[in-house]
């Protein structure tokens, strides 16, 4: 076809036998690439950056609120660190982190599928992102934003240079980044939902399909309907601030809470294209390291979709105190209780399929298991907020921050991090030290604890968020939170060292070093250009551990051909052993 | 999970994999149907994308009823129905350069994918006359509306605040041109390809695909149509 395209033809133009990392070496074999493990890779890459980025961000701010009054920062310099912090991690990070990096390395080997459905696509949705990140990059050389990640209008949208009142930073370049990520946001959700249903190999039945997969899905589903709402709107207030459009600026007959009903149309369905894939990742984890298969798959495969759905009809809660129509207040919270109802449905599954299971405490499963509990207190925290009455006591305060911290970082980054730790071995073909691992996921839990934990008292005693000064009553507690976020980044600092020395001097990593029953560990490490040596027919689901043999079982799943030769049903109490 | 070894790719049946399927499907039905998949999913997120603008402007215009009814007037309906009967037969002609696709009729394809175009190009120019008089007449969006009296069409009295109505007239139908000028760029590489040859019974993806997309496009317009000239 295209000129650009490196990947070859057919099977016949592929050796099987060496891995995609040798096929096609050199820069312009990577840049031109369409194997989505490359571009998976280079997407990791992409977002790592970011999340360093939007960490330093983060350690100025605690650093900053270590004492009353002038710490480190002024005060101009704070807002636009805080906005900062918060424009990076969710739209550089969260978003295209685990779907645009883990998703397109590891789902179509999943699928049992030779590449994603369009994979020149897959490349220019990269590109998108790039091109996407190098205005933010343009924006913060221009002196940042100063609005929050939220760009509140008429803040953000009355430019002074105009004559307006509102904010004379950089807002422009920023949302117009924001805009084109999400371009590349809408392209890997029509990709993902394509190669899901035209891709899968003979045999993987949707019912055989992986939790990751499904997860996978569900997220596409709010990236292609929520995005697009998002780019209509910073489109807007962009030419609202160009132009003075008269749209969402009151002293040009505009309503500033029209835009935040559309704003937050996109970001709250938005934390679900965050945290499901989290969700996924976690649930596959589980059952790789409890030998189970997931009790209720089906049920937890559904409350993704669910989630999805009901996603896109809670948005008002964020505008409980905006200004509102009071029972358009009410039937929001209600609704807004409603999505506890999926989230409880995957917590409990996941307990149940830990109930009696094999558990390995490997370093991917720590990461799972801090994911159920920290999860959980950001999903019950989140209710305090839909509540009416209380939320009017909590709006925008500390207790709002540790909140979503907890579903974020609790929740995405852990979810994040074990399906890292997890995969690692299978696309990089080397392992990791697991001490070092182990240690730095200490530090994280630990440090992420100290960290936030304290910042739900805070809010619940009135500490409004986003202030660069507080009342002296407040100031132990923001000590002990900053000392939280040194120990977190020491983690964080540890893990990477951790990787990076894997990369460097790592042991080659066998072709399933966690004894998993799932169809990517069936493929050599690293997997070949076309992810299998040939065409694979899908006979067994893959969490089929009840029908494992014994050595299976204990020795892990390592030739693909043994599997089906010795198959015995109901051996289900394998005792976790040396 | 097992993997039984090697079934054959599909190129091992006998037949020859033709050059025009893609590295990564088995089959050609396979291309096509997520070709074809691929493009309804981008066209949800267009529904939403539009969709949005529209619940934009059903704020304003149950907020102001007044304001957007005298507005409305200041459009050019007959230029607006010229291009709405233009850009339908465009419609019919992309179908008809679809169907020609399917029969391997190479020549009736071309055609029509030609008269596609020059529909499209006859669409931008009388929406680029409608613009040129907007901003004669100072209708512009927000603190630039400036109506300029001779230029004005006669009518109910223009209220100061319908530069919000212009801001959604200009947003809307500038997005939607937009749109069209996407698809004229692609109509005009399908019709490249087709001329060299690259459409045949068996392959016509891309022309479908597109044709797809230009209906959408289509209907988007038949919607804007009325919302902004007829109501
Ligand atoms: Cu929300």
């Amino acid at each position: 076809m295209a000129a650009i395209t490196t990947a070859p033809g057919t099977y016949d133009e592929v050796d099987p036998n060496t891995s995609y990392l040798e096929n096609n070496k050199g820069l312009m074999g990577w840049l031109f690439t369409l194997d989505h493990k490359r571009i998976g890779v280079m997407y990791l890459i992409s977002v790592l950056m970011a999340f360093a980025l939007g960490g330093i961000f983060a350690l100025l701010l605690r650093a900053e609120l270590f004492t009353k009054g002038q710490t480190l920062i002024d005060a101009e310099t704070y807002n636009r660190a805080f906005s900062l912090h918060g424009v990076v991690m969710i739209f550089l990070f969260l978003i295209p982190a685990i779907p645009a990096a883990l998703g397109n390395i590891i789902l179509p080997i999943q699928l049992g599928a030779k590449d994603v459905a369009f994979p020149k696509l897959n490349l220019l949705s990269l590109y998108i992102y790039v091109f996407g990140a190098c205005f933010a990059v343009y924006s913060m050389i221009h002196g940042g934003v100063d609005t929050g990640w939220t760009f509140y209008t008429p803040y953000s949208s009355s430019d002074p240079a105009h004559g307006g009142v509102g904010t004379s930073s950089s807002v422009i370049p920023m949302t117009l980044s924001v805009l084109i990520m999400g371009f590349s946001s809408v392209l890997t959700g029509v990709n993902f939902i394509a190669t899901i249903h035209k891709m899968r190999a003979p045999g993987l039945t949707w019912r055989r399909l992986s939790l990751f997969a499904w997860s996978l899905y569900a997220t596409a589903i709010i990236q292609i309907l929520a995005t697009p709402v998002l780019a209509i709107t910073f489109l807007l207030l962009t030419m609202e601030r160009f132009l003075g459009l008269g749209i969402f600026d009151p002293r040009l007959g505009g309503d500033p809470v029209l835009y935040q009903h559309f704003f937050w149309f996109y970001s709250h369905p938005a934390v679900y294209i965050m945290i499901v894939p989290g969700m996924g990742i976690v649930s596959d984890l589980i059952a790789t390291f409890s030998r189970r298969e997931p009790f209720g798959y089906m049920a937890i495969a559904m409350s993704s979709i669910a989630l999805a759905l009901l996603g896109f009809l809670v948005w008002g809660h964020h505008l409980f105190v905006a200004g509102m129509s009071e029972y358009a207040t009410m039937v929001f919270s209600a609704l807004t209780f409603l999505v506890a109802i999926p989230s409880g449905v995957k917590v409990f599954n996941w307990i149940a399929t830990l109930y009696k299971g094999s558990i390995s405490l490997q370093s991917p499963m720590l990461w799972a298991l801090s994911f159920i509990f920290l999860f959980t207190i950001g999903g019950l925290t989140g209710l305090f907020l839909g509540m009416l009455a209380v939320d009017v006591h909590l709006h925008d305060t500390y207790f709002v921050v540790a909140h979503f911290h907890y579903v974020m970082v609790g929740g995405t980054v852990m979810g994040f991090l074990g399906g890292l730790h997890y995969w690692w071995p299978k696309f990089t073909g080397k392992l990791y030290n697991e001490s070092w691992a182990i240690a730095g996921w200490l530090f994280v839990f630990l440090g992420f604890n100290v960290t936030f934990l304290v910042q739900f008292v805070l809010g619940s005693r009135g500490m409004p968020r986003r202030s660069y000064d507080y009342l002296p009553q407040y100031e132990f507690l923001h000590q002990i939170s900053t000392v939280g976020s040194w120990i977190l980044g020491f983690g964080f600092l540890l893990l990477g060292a951790m990787f990076v020395r894997s990369l460097l001097n790592g042991r080659p990593a066998p072709r399933n070093p966690w004894g998993s029953a799932a169809l990517e560990w069936m493929t050599p490490t690293p997997p070949p250009p076309y992810n299998f040596v040939s065409d694979p027919v899908i006979t067994r689901g893959q969490y089929d551990y009840h029908l494992a043999t014994d050595d299976e079982l204990y020795e892990g799943f390592d030739d693909p051909l043994l599997s089906h030769k010795s198959r015995k049903g109901g051996v289900d109490e394998g005792k976790e052993d040396a | 999970m097992s993997t039984a070894t090697a079934t054959e790719h599909a190129s091992g049946d006998g037949r020859a994999r033709p050059k025009w399927l893609l590295h990564h499907f088995d089959t050609p039905a396979q291309q096509f149907g997520t070709a074809r998949l691929g493009m309804w999913l981008f066209l949800a997120q267009e529904v939403l994308f539009f969709g949005a603008l529209f619940v934009i402007y059903s704020v304003f215009r149950a907020s102001y009823p007044e304001m957007f009814k005298a507005a409305s007037q200041q459009l050019d309906k007959i230029m607006g129905t010229t291009n709405t009967v233009v850009l339908i037969f465009s419609s019919l002609t992309a179908a008809l350069a679809v169907n020609a696709a399917q029969k391997g009729k190479r020549h009736a394809t071309s055609l029509y994918l030609l008269v596609t175009i020059a529909c499209a190009c006859v669409f931008l120019a009388i929406k680029f006359f409608e613009y040129q008089h907007k901003f004669d007449a100072g209708l512009l969006p927000g603190p630039a509306f400036k109506p300029i009296d001779e230029h004005l069409v006669k009518g109910l009295d223009l209220k100061s605040n319908s530069g919000s109505f212009f801001a959604l007239y200009f947003m809307m139908t500038g997005l939607h041109a937009l749109h069209v000028v996407v698809g004229i760029v692609v109509f005009i590489w399908i019709l490249i390809r087709n001329l060299r040859g690259n459409f045949s019974k068996e392959y016509f993806t891309a022309v479908d695909i597109t044709a797809l997309y230009w209906h959408f496009v289509d209907l988007v317009w038949i919607f804007l149509f009325p919302l902004f000239y007829l109501i």
